[in-house]
């Protein structure tokens, strides 16, 4: 167990750090920073003493280990559109309105998806399962920023029962959150549903169901637990994307979280608050890895044990 | 709770009875009979075939895309100013000669939604195209020889998918600005590694199978080995994959041209259309309605089509995803 852990802690370390390679890369190859830095009449030697202070005359290999050092220790220097706050403490201010938002439509995705997809394998073909895979389908397809659209036209601004964007109250989280559930929902009650159907076909939940246990503690108890397994990886990932900020529908409700920000950001190419929110990101996927990889192996004996299961 | 999860089921009855087997693998006996036409496994595939989601996905994506200049009379990207805002034909002031309505530049949204799926098409056909190829490259050499290059590709296949795709595209396309092939190479890039590790899985467990031991000891090169016998193994995991991700990408490009870092703006791609449309849902909700209600459709029906694919051609992969 503990080799399996440190396998995969490296793993995540090396993820880590060719994303800050390609972080990095990007912002540096599509644009000299000095473009957007200085001011357009300034002198050459101004030019240079900018570049110089920024650390933008060194060697690249030097800046990116610079920058790297000090992302490390949470500084990714100055933000350029507002100059007298640092990237991090940008970030800090916005990230618990997204996190707020995406705690509602987790916690919406797992009370709709896990029990509509549980139900539906259990009552196999049932007007149920099949309105749940009407569901599923529906939530897949649709695109995010043109159901919010139309949710802020029936609900907003016809009926007018929540506020059409901004954050006014508590009925103004409802709509964003139900449009980023959708997806997680359609995607979690899939999962369910063929995850359980798997278990529920297996010979040991038919054994208990032949000695006579009822089917209620079959299903909730046998079925369930090696079900829920599967989904598991899942739910990891949905989870960080939802609670990172969801940038469409942050954008379409003016909800005022890092996914907005990196908008913003990126259109103000403002290089430091991108690179410390692409790099945070994907330290949360890369986390949230780990942990689900983790918590699979407790679950799973054959992974932990090293033998690997075909997924 | 420490109960280990069994082998996979037996495909259900559904499928058993479909047969996928019968229907590919003719018999190849030395004295095959005749085959019969159409052949009982062929008949029952025509009938299951999903025939509303085939005419949907031929009615709004692909006949639109090869045919819109003669499917429309009216330019997509000019519009006539004495005919702005237009209603749809079946509401009060609507006219059939623009069933659909008008945008407040006086462009027809018939003729844009239409021109729209050519984008949607041309996007996604070239992103996956470049994805697939390259993706299955890697995963059939990382499948294949193991040890260091699988290290190497599931590295990289972890590390994309680890990138904030959304964030990314915003800033490449703030500084280099927008346009096709910005938007078909980010699609490519973000969409390659799931084709990488679907392969690379597949040919794992072709690697040990019998047939590859006894070409390998016949003195075949691992060129040939890879070509002739790993990838056409792998080709029905393709084609499902494939088809699956169509729907992914037009989704996915609709929500990057909605936000400006996609399509740009003039041109007819379904996410500019919704963007564009936004401000005036109030007073003309026809210019949001229809481009998203393309996508929904065109999406939802891929997605039919392509679970019954999956189904049919590969009852393995159901286990995933």
């Amino acid at each position: 167990m503990a080799r399996y852990i440190v396998i995969n802690v490296i793993r995540g370390i090396l993820t880590l750090i060719a994303v800050s390679i390609i972080v990095f890369a990007l912002a540096r190859l599509t644009g000299n920073p000095l473009d957007v830095l200085a001011p357009v009449d300034m002198g050459p030697e101004d030019q240079a003493a900018l570049a110089a202070k920024w650390g933008l005359d060194e060697p690249l290999a030097q800046q990116y280990l610079t920058f790297l050092g000090n992302a490390l220790h949470g500084d990714f220097g100055p933000s350029f559109k507002f100059p007298d706050e640092t990237a991090g403490s940008v970030i800090a201010e916005r990230l618990p309105v997204s996190l707020q938002l995406g705690f509602v439509a987790l916690v919406l995705t797992v009370l709709v998806g896990v029990p509509l997809g549980i139900l539906s394998a259990v009552r196999r073909n049932s007007w149920l399962d099949r309105t749940a895979k009407g569901i599923a389908l529906f939530g897949q397809s649709v695109p995010e920023f043109w159901l919010a659209i139309m949710l802020i036209w029936v609900f907003a601004v016809n009926l007018g029962w929540v506020p059409t964007s901004g954050q006014a109250g508590w009925t103004s989280i409802l709509l964003p959150s139900l449009v980023m559930a959708t997806f997680g929902i359609a995607a979690l009650l899939r999962l369910f549903r063929s995850s359980m159907l798997d278990t529920l076909g297996t010979e040991y939940v038919k054994l208990a169901r032949l000695k006579g246990l009822p089917k209620r503690q079959v299903i909730w108890k046998h079925a369930l637990k090696p079900g829920a397994i599967p989904p598991l990886t899942f739910f990891g990932r949905i989870a960080v994307r939802l609670l990172t900020g969801a940038t469409v529908v942050e954008i379409v409700f003016s909800w005022p979280g890092v996914g907005l920000l990196a908008f913003e950001a990126a259109n103000a190419r403002d290089f430091p608050v991108v690179q410390a929110l692409a790099l945070f990101t994907s330290a949360a996927i890369v986390v949230m890895n780990l942990v689900v990889d983790v918590l699979y192996a407790y679950l799973d004996p054959r992974v932990r044990l090293g033998q690997r299961v075909v997924s | 709770m420490r109960r280990p999860r069994t082998a996979p089921p037996p495909p259900d009855a559904g499928l058993s009875e479909l047969d996928a087997g019968s229907s590919r693998d003719a018999p190849a006996g030395p004295a095959a009979r005749a085959p019969r036409w159409p052949r009982p496994g062929l008949r029952r595939l025509v009938r299951r075939w999903p025939w509303l989601p085939i005419l949907i996905i031929l009615f709004v994506l692909v006949i639109p895309a090869l045919f819109a200049p003669l499917l429309s009379p009216y330019d997509p990207l000019r519009g006539t100013l004495a005919d702005r805002l237009l209603p749809p034909a079946w509401l009060d002031g609507g006219t059939w000669s623009h069933p659909l309505g008008t945008d407040k530049q006086g462009r027809d949204i018939l003729t844009r939604v239409i021109y729209g799926a050519r984008i949607s098409l041309i996007v996604s056909s070239a992103a996956i195209l470049i994805g697939a190829v390259l993706g299955s490259t890697l995963g059939l050499l990382a499948g294949y020889f193991g040890g260091a290059v699988d290290r190497v590709v599931s590295w990289l296949v972890d590390t994309f998918m680890s990138l904030p795709i959304v964030l990314l595209a915003l800033v490449v396309v703030a500084v280099i600005g927008p346009s096709f092939v910005t938007i078909i190479t980010i699609i490519s890039v973000t969409i390659w590694s799931s084709f990488a590790r679907q392969v690379r899985g597949e040919t794992l467990s072709v690697r040990e199978s019998d047939y590859v031991a006894r070409s390998r000891v016949a003195g075949a090169s691992a060129a040939r080995i890879l070509l002739r016998h790993v990838l056409p193994n792998v080709t029905n995991t393709l084609i499902v994959l494939a088809t699956l991700q169509v729907g992914v990408v037009i989704l996915e490009e609709s929500s990057l041209s909605f936000i400006g870092a996609g399509i740009p703006r003039p041109q007819p791609s379904w996410g500019v259309m919704v963007a564009e449309g936004r401000d005036q849902i109030t007073t003309a909700w026809w210019l949001t309605f229809f481009p998203g209600l393309a996508i929904l459709v065109v999406v939802l029906s891929l997605n039919l089509l392509g679970d019954w694919l999956r189904d049919f051609l590969d009852p393995k992969l159901r286990q995933q995803e």
